[in-house]
């Protein structure tokens, strides 16, 4: 009998015990500890915008939003005062894309060099997420027409317009390694229908780096290199081609997002950057850029449909 | 054999009444930090707030996830994340704290004005808030309203001169929660 009485006593204190420590702390622990766990956490923000300098980057645009993207690169800063210094010349890349869902984004844009129209397509195939999958990849492809007057051929040649056609494919591979830093991985295959000689690769693969360093929470170090595994020894005419390095800021004000640039790249378009870059950094054939984005919102989120 | 009975007696009835709890995962808060000179509405809803309540004694906890705030223009969801609440660094803010009322009896079905005393912490800082609010009981379900403003200054959250007076020094937020019975 005396031990059942010292157990109840002993069960009474620990119960009342246990309901003391009962306090708004264990009730967010009950809170999270029923929290589903399938539910993983996506990193967000790799990048700030949807292109690096002239590549792409994973960042999608959210769905219905369009983005309205003006580029231009400057003339070489080695033409000198006579040009100041490219600023007199300068070749314009306008352009729009748009959001289809959350997982897929278009672009359609016009390039003043070679009179070039392009259309994209971007399809986020996997997301990064803070426990788990350590990458972001998407799949890139585009396709660009030049509009330029026929070149004069000798007789029996024949230029079609399926001949003015260029298509690109690339896999954007990207991982935010921090807060500031994110780094991404783009194996980059390039097809152009007509080169200027048949010892010239049609295809050329290459394989891109790029990059982001945050300085502060709105001004970023940004930067590409494309080295090609063949068509090194394509020329453009009589200009051997280099491989593609720009370096760049984003800086971001309110409503866009500003991103200034050097480049040996004249163009915006995947042909131009990926197979025919004709100038190099080492003669300081290098090109002053920008690229301005402008988001217009054209079909809200659900939340806010009435 | 009536030794055990009598101990198992005695167990059960020294256990704790269990106590009543209700929860939801679907709480919906909105804030508002639009300012007169602000250019477009600076308004977000976010439809994935937890929230337990014991109704015996009336504390409960709020559990809010940054980044499901929803904005109407993506790109200020993004300046929300990133630059003002620093979601990554800090995904949730909560609240841990108590409702009272004069008349207040959470078993009983009604609806009392109460008061909402706490802890609210947002942006790594935490703050001693106290604000009204209303609760409805109604059988195995109570919802609860309140509606506060906060001084984003008070949690550290920076607007950049850039900005200036386009952003609201303050933000008026509300919360509406259904809680089941868990």
């Amino acid at each position: 009998m005396r031990i059942i009485k010292l157990l109840s006593i002993a069960l009474i204190a620990s119960t009342s015990f246990v309901r003391a420590q009962s306090d708004t702390t264990d009730l967010l622990g009950e809170l999270n500890q029923d929290e589903p766990s399938g539910k993983k956490e996506v990193v967000n923000y790799t990048f700030k915008a949807t292109r690096i300098v002239n590549s792409s980057t994973i960042e999608q645009l959210s769905p219905g939003v369009l983005d309205m993207r003006i580029s231009h690169r400057f003339g070489t800063l080695d033409q000198g005062a006579k040009n100041f210094f490219g600023i007199d010349n300068a070749y314009t890349r306008i352009g729009c894309d748009y959001g289809i869902n959350k997982n897929v984004m278009v672009g359609l844009g016009h390039n003043v060099l070679g009179k070039e129209n392009d259309g994209f397509v971007k399809v986020k195939l996997l997301r990064q997420k803070v426990k788990g999958t350590p990458v972001s990849i998407s799949y890139y492809a585009s396709a660009s027409v030049q509009t330029t007057d026929a070149p004069t051929l000798a007789a029996g040649q024949e230029y079609n317009y399926s001949h003015r056609l260029t298509y690109a494919h690339q896999l954007l591979v990207a991982r935010k390694f921090s807060e500031r830093l994110s780094i991404q991985f783009m194996p980059s295959l390039l097809h152009m229908n007509l080169v200027d000689s048949t010892k010239y690769d049609n295809d050329v693969i290459s394989l891109g780096l790029g990059g982001r360093f945050k300085l502060t929470k709105r001004v970023a170090v940004t930067g590409e290199y494309f080295y090609r595994l063949n068509g090194t020894d394509n020329k453009v005419g009589t200009l051997p081609t280099y491989n593609s390095l720009s370096i760049g800021f984003d800086i971001e004000t309110g409503g866009h997002v500003f991103q200034l640039h050097f480049s040996n790249c004249a163009g915006i378009s995947e042909r131009l950057y990926l197979a025919q870059t004709t100038e190099r950094w080492s003669k300081a054939e290098i090109r002053y850029g920008f690229n301005i984005s402008r988001v217009f919102t054209i079909v809200k989120p659900k939340e806010f449909r009435k | 054999m009536k030794k055990i009975t009598l101990l198992a007696v005695i167990a059960t009835l020294s256990m704790p009444a269990m106590a009543q709890k209700f929860m939801t995962r679907t709480a919906k808060i909105t804030f508002d930090a639009t300012s007169a000179k602000s250019p477009e509405k600076i308004v977000a809803i976010n439809n994935e707030v937890a929230s337990i309540l014991n109704a015996d004694n009336g504390e409960f906890v709020f559990q809010c996830p940054i980044k499901s705030f929803k904005f109407e223009k993506a790109l200020m969801q993004e300046h929300f994340n990133e630059n003002y609440m620093q979601s990554d660094k800090y995904p949730k803010s909560d609240f841990k704290g108590k409702i009272s009322g004069s008349s207040m009896d959470l078993k009983k079905d009604g609806t009392y004005n109460v008061q909402v005393s706490g802890t609210l912490s947002v942006h790594g800082v935490s703050k001693e808030v106290s604000v009204p609010g209303s609760v409805t009981v109604k059988g195995a379900e109570i919802s609860a309203k309140a509606k506060f403003v906060v001084k984003l200054a008070d949690y550290n959250i920076e607007i950049p001169a850039l900005v200036g007076d386009k952003v609201g020094k303050e933000s008026t937020i509300n919360v509406e929660a259904i809680l089941n019975k868990k």
